[in-house]
C-alpha cells in the first residue's frame, strides 16, 4: 500500500499531548535504521496515529528517494499473507517484504490470536531489524496489552521505543481547526474556532466531524457566531451550570453571563491569538519579544496572521539550525541564540560557521617555522618547492608531495609551509595541518557518531590542507575514499594540498591507484640525509640552543661524522652536552671525542677495540653468532 | 497590576469598595459571597474587630472559571471606612481596576459621604493615578430604611456623583442592588481591556 503523500510533518500539529512521540517520528524518518528502532506509537483512536507512520513514510521517502518504503495496515497485510499462501507463493510475499527499507505497519491490535501471522511478523521483524532496516508500528494500546500475543513477538516490539499519543489540550484542538480550515480554506467568525476547541473532544476525527459540521451549516445559513456552534455541531451546552432553581445562585450567574459576554467583547481575538502564541513558544523556551511589541499595539497588526506564521516558521529553522549544529558539536545546542527568531540570520550563520569548521582540523604547529629550516643540496628541491607553495598556493606545485627517510624534516617543512600559508592568509584563512593517524582516527570517529557530513566539512573548508606521514593510508580503503574527494575538492578549488611520507607514493602498499596518481601528479620532492653542509649549519643551529660555547674546529669534527637524520644529530648535541656537564670541562676537540668516542677511540676503530679487550674466544668470527634464531627456534635446536 | 495576562491566559481584576464607615461596604462583599454556589467559594478574608468593624480590609476572591479561554478571577476589596485608617486605605486601594464607592443614604451621614469621596480622590492622586481614567461606579446604599432617615437619589446624586458616573440604589443587607454594582464597575472595567490600558502581556 503507497504513504500517504497529504500526511506530512508540516501539516501534523504538534502538542504537549504528542510532542515526544512526534519528535521520535522525526528522528526515525531522518535516519531509518539508526535510532528508535523499532518505534512503535500507540495511542487511542483517532488521535493521529497513522498521519504520523505515513509522515514519517513521506520524509523518510523525500529525504532519500531510493529508499523502498512500504505502508500496511495489519488487516491488509494479514490479508495478502493468505491470498499469498492460497496462492502457493509465500515465497514472493517474503522476497517482497524482504526487500524494503522501512516498513510501517499500522494498527498492529489486530494481531490478536492470528497466530499465522505472528509468526510470519515475527520472522519479517528479524530479518529487516537483522539488516538495519527501520519498522514502524502503531496500536491503540502498548505492546503488552495486545492480547494472545506471543511472548517473543512482544518483546521484540518492545525492544525499540514505545510512546504514546495523548488527547490534544485545547491549544492543541485550535490549532487542528486552524490547520484544518487553512487546509480546506475556509473561514469562520471569530471565536467560532475556539468554542468548538473548548469542547472535551478525545479524539481529532470527532473534532474534525464537528468542523464538518459547521462548515457545511455555514455553507448554508451564512456566517455562524460562536453562540451557534454547540447547538449546530450537535454538542451539549458547556458544562451546563447545574440548573439551581435558587434565585439567589441565579443572581451569580446571571452576573457570570454578563461578564463572560463583556469579556468576549473587549479581549480582543487577534490578542488572544498572539498572547496564545507568546504563551506557547515562552513555554518553548523561546524569546517572543517580537510578538509582546506586536501586543502593546492598539489595533491589530493587518498582516499578523502571516507574522505568526512567520514566528513559527522561524523557530522552526531555529530547531533544525540548533540539530545541525549539535551534530558538530552537542554543547552548541541550547545556546540562546536558537531562541530568539529575531537572531535567526545570526544563527544561520553562526551554524553555516560551526558547520564549515568552528571546530577546524588541526592547524600547523607553530614550532615549526620556515626560518628554522636550513637548506642544503639534500633538501634543496623539497625547500625551492615549498617557497613556491608559499608564494603562490595551489598554482604550481599542487599537491606537493615530501619524501624522504624518517628524521630529516619532512615534519618540519609541512609545518613551516603550513605556518606561512596562515600568515599569508591572515586571520580568515584556515590551514588544516594533521597526521594521517589522526585524519583516520577522526573519519573513525566522525563514522561512529555517524557525522561524516561534518567531517567533510570541516575539511573542506579549510584553505589548505597539509597531510602529514600519508603513508599510513595505505590499505585503509573508507580513508583513502574520503582523502580522495578531500583531495578532489582542494584540487578544483585551487587550493594547496602538501603530503608528507617517508614512502614514495607507488611504494604505499595499499594505495589506490587514483590516490597515488594524484599524489604524483603535482610534485614528488625529495628530501635526502643531511650532508655536510647542513650538517654543518644544523650543529651551529643546535650547539647555539643548547647554549654551548663549542670552537668551529669541534663543530667541523660533529659535522665530520656520518649521521642519517636530523635527529640524530640532536642527539649527538645532546650527548655533548651532557658529557661537558658531567666532567665539567669546556668543549674543546679532546673532550668532544672523549665523550662522543668512549674510550678515546675513533668510530672506525671501536669494534676492534673491543675485540682487543674481550676474551680471544670472540676473535674468532666463526664462533659468534651475530644473529641469534629466533627463541622457539633455539628451544627446538636444544630439544634435538 | 495587569488585567488581562495573554500569555497566562488570566484576567485578574482587582475592584476595591470604599466609602465612609459603616456605609455597608464590607455587607456588600457578604451578601456576594452568600450567592456564590459552594463549589466556586474561594475563602472570604475579614479581618474584622471584635464589633464587626472592618480592622484592615476584607478580601473576596472570585474565581469565575474559563470565560473566553481565560481563567478569569475577580479580587474584591473593602477599605476600612474610619478616618484614622487612612494608611490601610492607600495601601489596599494600591493597584485597584476599578473601584465601587458606597454611600451612606441616610441624611445624617452626607457630609462623611462627601469627605469619604474626596478622600478616594486625593488618595488616587498620591499614588499618580488621575481619578478620572479610573473605572468608578456609586452605589447608595441602606435605600431600605425609612424614607425619613435617608435623601432620595436624585438628592445624592447631586451632592456626591458630580462626575457623573453610573450610580446604583440599594440594599446591600437583603440583595438588591449589590451585584447590579458589581456588574456595573465590572462592565466599566473590562471595557478597559479594549482601550489597551493594562493589557500589557505579563514581562517575562
Amino acid at each position: 500500500m503507497q504513504v500517504d503523500p497529504r500526511a506530512r510533518f508540516e501539516n501534523y500539529v504538534v502538542g504537549t499531548a504528542n510532542r515526544l512521540a512526534v519528535a521520535a517520528a522525526r528522528a526515525v524518518a531522518e535516519s531509518p535504521g539508526a535510532v528508535y528502532n523499532p518505534l512503535f506509537v500507540y495511542s487511542g483512536s483517532g488521535l493521529g496515529k497513522t498521519h504520523l507512520i505515513n509522515a514519517i513514510g513521506n520524509h523518510a521517502q523525500q529525504r532519500a528517494p531510493e529508499l523502498g518504503i512500504e505502508y500496511v495496515g495489519l488487516e491488509d497485510f494479514v490479508q495478502q499473507l493468505h491470498a499469498a499462501m492460497a496462492a502457493g507463493e509465500m515465497e514472493r510475499f517474503k522476497q517482497r517484504y524482504g526487500r524494503v527499507d522501512v516498513l510501517l505497519v499500522d494498527d498492529l491490535q489486530f494481531l490478536t490470536g492470528r497466530r499465522e501471522t505472528q509468526s510470519e511478523l515475527l520472522r519479517l521483524l528479524n530479518a529487516l531489524q537483522g539488516s538495519g532496516r527501520q519498522i514502524v508500528m502503531t496500536s491503540d494500546r502498548p505492546p503488552a496489552e495486545i492480547s494472545d500475543v506471543d511472548e517473543r513477538l512482544i518483546s521484540r516490539l518492545s525492544g525499540g521505543l514505545i510512546v504514546d499519543i495523548g488527547a490534544p489540550d485545547y491549544e492543541t484542538r485550535v490549532a487542528i481547526l486552524r490547520e484544518k480550515c487553512e487546509e480546506r480554506q475556509i473561514s469562520f467568525a471569530a471565536g467560532v474556532l475556539e468554542e468548538l476547541a473548548r469542547v472535551e473532544f478525545g479524539n481529532v476525527r470527532e473534532l474534525q466531524g464537528a468542523l464538518n459540521r459547521l462548515s457545511a451549516h455555514q455553507s448554508l445559513d451564512g456566517t455562524l457566531t460562536p453562540a451557534q456552534v454547540r447547538s449546530i455541531a450537535g454538542l451539549p451546552e458547556p458544562a451546563a451550570p447545574p440548573a439551581r432553581t435558587s434565585v439567589q445562585t441565579d443572581e451569580f450567574f446571571s452576573f457570570l453571563t454578563d461578564i463572560a459576554s463583556a469579556v468576549a467583547a473587549h479581549v480582543e481575538p487577534w490578542k488572544v491569538r498572539i498572547g496564545e502564541a507568546v504563551a506557547y513558544w515562552s513555554g518553548e523556551g523561546y524569546r517572543t519579544s517580537a510578538l509582546e511589541t506586536m501586543m502593546s499595539m492598539s489595533e491589530a497588526p493587518p498582516n499578523y496572521e502571516s507574522l505568526l506564521r512567520g514566528y513559527g516558521q522561524a523557530v522552526e529553522q531555529l530547531r533544525e539550525l540548533e540539530r545541525q549544529v549539535t551534530t558538530v558539536d552537542a554543547r552548541l545546542g541550547g545556546s540562546d541564540l536558537f531562541r530568539d527568531p529575531e537572531r535567526l540570520a545570526e544563527a544561520t550563520t553562526f551554524v553555516q560557521n560551526a558547520l564549515a569548521g568552528a571546530v577546524p582540523p588541526g592547524g600547523p604547529q607553530p614550532a615549526f617555522a620556515r626560518n628554522g629550516f636550513e637548506e642544503s643540496a639534500a633538501n634543496q628541491m623539497a625547500v625551492r618547492a615549498a617557497d613556491v607553495v608559499i608564494a603562490e598556493p595551489g598554482q604550481r606545485y599542487n599537491p606537493l608531495f615530501l619524501l624522504g627517510p624518517t628524521g630529516v624534516g619532512k615534519t618540519h617543512l609541512l609545518n613551516a609551509i603550513g605556518n606561512e600559508l596562515q600568515l599569508r592568509f591572515g586571520a580568515g584563512g584556515r590551514v588544516a595541518c594533521v597526521s594521517a593517524q589522526l585524519f583516520i582516527e577522526e573519519l573513525i570517529a566522525a563514522l561512529q557518531e555517524g557525522t561524516v557530513e561534518r567531517f567533510r566539512a570541516r575539511y573542506r573548508a579549510a584553505d589548505a590542507l597539509l597531510i602529514d606521514d600519508v603513508q599510513f593510508v595505505g590499505s585503509k580503503e573508507r580513508t583513502q575514499e574520503e582523502l580522495f574527494h578531500v583531495f578532489n575538492h582542494f584540487h578544483a578549488a585551487g587550493k594547496q594540498l602538501v603530503f608528507a611520507s617517508d614512502i614514495a607514493p607507488r611504494n604505499i602498499e595499499g594505495l589506490e591507484d587514483r590516490l597515488r596518481s594524484r599524489f604524483e601528479g603535482g610534485l614528488v620532492a625529495e628530501i635526502g640525509q643531511p650532508d655536510r653542509p647542513l650538517r654543518e649549519k644544523l650543529f651551529i643551529r643546535f650547539v647555539a640552543d643548547a647554549r654551548l660555547s663549542v670552537p668551529p674546529e669541534v663543530i667541523a669534527y660533529l659535522a665530520d661524522r656520518p649521521a642519517t637524520s636530523v635527529r640524530e644529530l640532536m642527539g649527538t648535541v645532546q650527548r655533548l652536552r651532557a658529557g661537558l656537564e658531567s666532567l665539567g670541562v669546556a668543549a674543546t676537540l679532546a673532550t668532544a671525542r672523549q665523550i662522543l668516542e668512549p674510550s678515546g677511540m675513533t668510530p672506525s676503530s671501536a669494534p676492534i677495540a673491543v675485540r682487543q679487550a674481550a676474551d680471544t674466544f670472540f676473535l674468532d668470527d666463526e664462533k659468534i653468532v651475530w644473529e641469534w634464531p629466533d627463541v622457539a627456534g633455539r628451544l627446538v635446536e636444544e630439544l634435538r | 497590576m495587569s488585567l488581562v495576562n495573554y500569555a497566562t491566559r488570566e484576567i485578574t481584576c482587582k475592584i476595591v469598595y470604599y466609602g465612609p464607615g459603616r456605609s455597608g461596604k464590607t455587607t456588600n462583599l457578604h451578601y456576594i459571597y452568600g450567592q456564590v454556589p459552594e463549589d466556586r467559594k474561594g475563602k472570604m478574608v475579614s479581618l474584622a474587630t471584635q464589633t464587626d468593624r472592618t480592622l484592615f480590609f476584607d478580601f473576596l476572591p472570585l474565581d469565575l472559571g474559563s470565560i473566553s479561554g481565560f481563567t478569569t478571577k475577580f479580587q474584591l476589596y473593602t477599605v476600612p471606612g474610619q478616618v484614622y485608617y487612612q494608611t490601610t486605605r492607600r495601601l489596599v486601594l494600591q493597584g485597584a481596576d476599578g473601584v465601587v464607592f458606597v454611600a451612606d443614604s441616610q441624611t445624617r451621614q452626607l457630609a462623611e459621604n462627601i469627605e469619604s469621596f474626596q478622600d478616594l480622590h486625593a488618595n488616587l492622586a498620591e499614588q499618580g493615578v488621575d481619578p478620572r481614567t479610573m473605572p468608578l461606579v456609586v452605589q447608595y446604599n441602606k435605600q431600605d430604611l425609612p424614607k425619613e432617615l435617608i435623601l432620595p437619589v436624585s438628592e445624592l446624586s447631586d451632592a456626591i456623583n458630580f462626575r457623573d458616573v453610573p450610580e446604583f440604589a440599594a440594599d446591600a443587607l437583603h440583595g438588591p442592588g449589590v451585584f447590579e454594582t458589581l456588574r456595573g464597575i465590572s462592565e466599566l472595567v473590562l471595557r478597559r481591556l479594549s482601550a489597551g490600558a493594562g493589557a500589557t502581556p505579563a514581562s517575562r
